[in-house]
């Protein structure tokens, strides 16, 4: 499985060190909880907003390197509009790993 | 341009925001987490462009255009190409961002907003640094052409369009460029340490690791123009 990295985050920041900070230090603030909503509105099966939540999770999965991931987040956005959630085991491991990775960061 | 940033999500701000820095003719004024905060704040300010995401809760990147009487040129942001179509029925869109957003991307988003906006010359402070001679040079004013010695300069700061030139006794606003002032100050005196300052570096009170102290101010170093600078100290 693709690891999370951080090579978007240092091709921005051309060596600012603490543009690379800021950036790390938002996206471990925001990133919890955009899960928690994505977990909440999972509970109660409420795709569509599940989808919105996962459009916005794509960004923060881009940024952190996880191209493969990011096409089955689009591919799992996609789905939920029609109420499919074959890929949501899949999507959530990438969430885990990301939030792994960010624990250690 | 002056610009803003709407989005929802703060690390896409300020990456956005990151991006813009690499650019003198862009001038971040204000960034917005969403797009309600944005009209009241257009109610009252002009600007030439806007950052604006497509996806945001309550109110989409194209309600928000529609309330809008005069749009200002915008450049979309967003994780979603599938909106594209819909953006070309906007006129006062100028491009369309895919995110992640690459530099080079970002470039010509820029480059194609800078072709259609026409930035209008300023009223009052109007082009630039005119001539040099030995120990001064004439920068124009409202229409005069003012006369800066160039030891009292000690420092000269980017600001979008302007430069900011200040001296022992004055600051002066001019409509031009660092790479303009650069060309016409001795090497030996001045030395430009980031993409947007300039110093004398005989005005240098104390350096640390990646700042200098200049009178008050204090002024970033980038880390490829440090060396350059070390090497002209006279270091013990």
């Amino acid at each position: 499985m693709e690891q999370p990295n951080l090579s978007y985050i240092e091709s921005m920041s051309g060596g600012d060190k603490s543009f690379e900070k800021k950036i790390i230090d938002i996206v471990k603030k925001e990133f919890p909880e955009e899960v928690k909503t994505y977990r909440e509105n999972s509970n109660s099966d409420n795709f569509k907003l599940m989808a919105e939540n996962v459009h916005k999770l794509k960004h923060k999965i881009s940024i952190l390197g996880l191209e493969k991931s990011y096409d089955t987040a689009t591919a799992f956005e996609n789905d939920l509009f029609d109420g499919d959630i074959s890929l949501k085991e899949e999507f959530e491991s990438i969430l885990n790993l990301m939030q792994n990775y960010l624990n250690e960061l | 341009m002056n610009c803003i940033i709407i989005d929802d999500e703060g690390t896409a701000r300020a990456i956005i925001a990151q991006l813009c820095s690499n650019f003198q003719s862009l001038n971040v004024v204000e960034e917005f987490p969403n797009a309600i905060q944005a009209i009241k704040y257009l109610n009252q300010n002009e600007i030439d462009l806007i950052f604006l995401d497509i996806h945001m809760p309550d109110f989409t990147g194209f309600d928000f255009i529609d309330t809008l009487k005069r749009a200002p040129k915008i450049i979309l942001t967003t994780s979603d190409p599938s909106a594209a179509i819909q953006a070309f029925e906007y006129s006062c869109i100028v491009d369309y961002l895919v995110k992640p957003i690459s530099l080079e991307r970002f470039k010509k988003a820029i480059d194609k907003a800078e072709s259609v906006i026409s930035v209008p010359e300023p009223k009052e402070t109007t082009e630039s640094v005119e001539t040099t001679s030995d120990n001064h040079l004439y920068v124009n004013i409202d229409r005069r052409l003012i006369k800066i010695d160039i030891p009292n300069i000690y420092l000269i700061e980017a600001k979008g369009d302007y430069i900011n030139v200040k001296t022992e006794t004055q600051n002066y606003t001019v409509h031009s460029t660092l790479k303009k002032i650069e060309d016409k100050l001795p090497h030996d005196l001045f030395l430009k340490v980031h993409r947007s300052y300039i110093i004398n570096i005989r005005k240098i009170i104390d350096i640390e690791d990646n700042s200098v102290l200049i009178k008050k101010d204090v002024i970033p170093v980038s880390r490829s123009n440090r060396p350059e600078l070390m090497k002209r100290l006279n270091l013990l």
